[in-house]
């Protein structure tokens, strides 16, 4: 979408009759920018929009979209707004703005400007049918382009969050010869819990590990389909020849886990990981000994 | 196809070498009741690390295998599951309760080795 014309809209598009009216329009609102400007930060203001931002902030911003916003209108491309719309999407999702706030302050500059034209073209009307006829779907579809820009940044954003959350959360570490230890932080969802076992699994082959400790200290909440991954995992690395010892259950999980009736009776649960990791090497024959007093340091 | 089953020492070892129809598992089920008897084996020893599938008839047949062995004074491990397989076995709900299983032969052996000697851990 980079065309106006090709934005459906439910005006006649006359925008090849309309060269000199959108001339006339652009020099209008680049003659009355400071009032336009003005009244639409009001209106902002008013509103409550952008509520995250300096009102400096809100200005310094309002005028770059104004201007922008006229720019677009005159050359009829959406490029230049469309990367404006993305840049200025990248600096202030990051504080909080939301969805509606930005649609909402491009469609207060749409209603502004509009009203601004039916001041200035009130005693034609004919005229000011054929102004509005070039500038509303122009209009619209500048909306759609910051609007559709700042969705697609913060859906970019989260994806991207995803990705880092995913491959930062299932390290499998070994901590001593055939003793392996998997920390879990975060939220188990279910393509989480399958990663999180195949990486298990390849891991305990790789690895040749007896005892295996999943702690759960960093999972903040647990119900019936995650406890059940937690039960399958358990069970595959069995299947491999691996003992699991599960660390680091809170009260509120142990609650949990005991109002909805899960059976963890096969899983060995040790209260936290250095306890897990004692029981591993117990169970694997080690015994660690002071061999001299501490280094102090 | 059948699936040769050897003695080592004190124990029967069954490696199985491709997959399996339900009549061969029922086959070898037999014959590794039977041969524990005759052989006074003290531990059986499945080998499944060729096999990319096991599916429910199968899980089934491992886990009667082990309980038949227990009654006939020996024990049962299980080797060599791969990875996928053991992921696709618990998404199924095909679990070996109750039946030892390690990673592959050498630790089967050790297992069985501790087991003796009254062991828990090496």
């Amino acid at each position: 979408m980079t065309d106006l014309q090709t934005v459906p809209t439910d005006n006649k598009t006359t925008i090849d009759t309309t060269g000199t009216l959108t001339r006339e329009l652009v020099a209008h609102l680049r003659e009355n920018r400071t009032g336009l400007r003005e009244e639409w930060l009001r209106r902002i203001f008013e509103t409550e929009l952008l509520t995250a931002m300096t009102r400096e902030e809100v200005f310094a911003e309002a005028t770059s979209v104004y201007d922008s916003y006229v720019e677009a209108l005159e050359t009829r491309t959406l490029e230049a707004l469309q990367a404006y719309a993305q840049n200025l999407s990248e600096r202030i999702i990051p504080r909080g703005v939301e969805t509606h706030e930005v649609v909402g302050i491009v469609l207060l500059l749409r209603d502004v400007l509009a009203r601004s034209l039916f001041a200035k073209y009130h005693a034609n009307f004919k005229l000011l049918n054929a102004v509005l006829d070039a500038y509303e779907p122009a209009a619209n579809s500048i909306a759609i382009t910051v609007a559709v820009g700042f969705v697609q940044q913060r859906e970019r954003i989260i994806r991207e969050q995803q990705e880092a959350i995913r491959e930062l959360s299932t390290p499998v570490l070994q901590v001593r010869e055939r003793l392996l230890i998997l920390p879990i932080i975060g939220v188990i969802d279910p393509q989480r819990a399958r990663q999180l076992t195949e990486q298990l699994l390849r891991g305990i082959r790789a690895t040749r590990a007896k005892v295996v400790v999943i702690d759960i200290t960093g999972v903040a909440a647990m119900d019936a389909s995650v406890a059940n991954h937690l039960v399958q995992t358990v069970e595959a690395a069995r299947l491999l020849g691996a003992m699991v010892i599960v660390t680091g259950l809170s009260p509120e999980i142990a609650q949990t886990l005991v109002n909805i009736g899960v059976d963890l009776g096969k899983m060995n649960t040790v209260g936290d990981l250095q306890g897990g990791i004692e029981e591993a090497e117990r169970l694997l024959g080690y015994k660690v000994v002071l061999s001299a007093e501490p280094v102090s340091a | 196809m059948q699936v040769p089953i050897l003695k080592q020492g004190p124990h029967l070892i069954a490696t199985v070498q491709s997959a399996l129809t339900d009549a061969d598992l029922v086959q070898l089920r037999d014959a590794i009741v039977e041969q524990v008897g005759r052989t006074r084996a003290r531990g059986v020893i499945i080998d499944v690390t060729a096999l990319d599938v096991v599916d429910s008839f199968a899980t089934a047949t491992m886990r009667d295998i082990a309980q038949m062995i227990r009654l006939r004074g020996a024990r049962t491990v299980i080797v060599g599951i791969q990875p996928e397989v053991a992921f696709a076995m618990v998404q199924m709900g095909l679990t070996l309760e109750g039946v030892t299983t390690t990673l592959d032969l050498e630790e089967a052996l050790e297992h069985l080795g501790e087991r003796q000697n009254g062991k828990v851990a090496r």
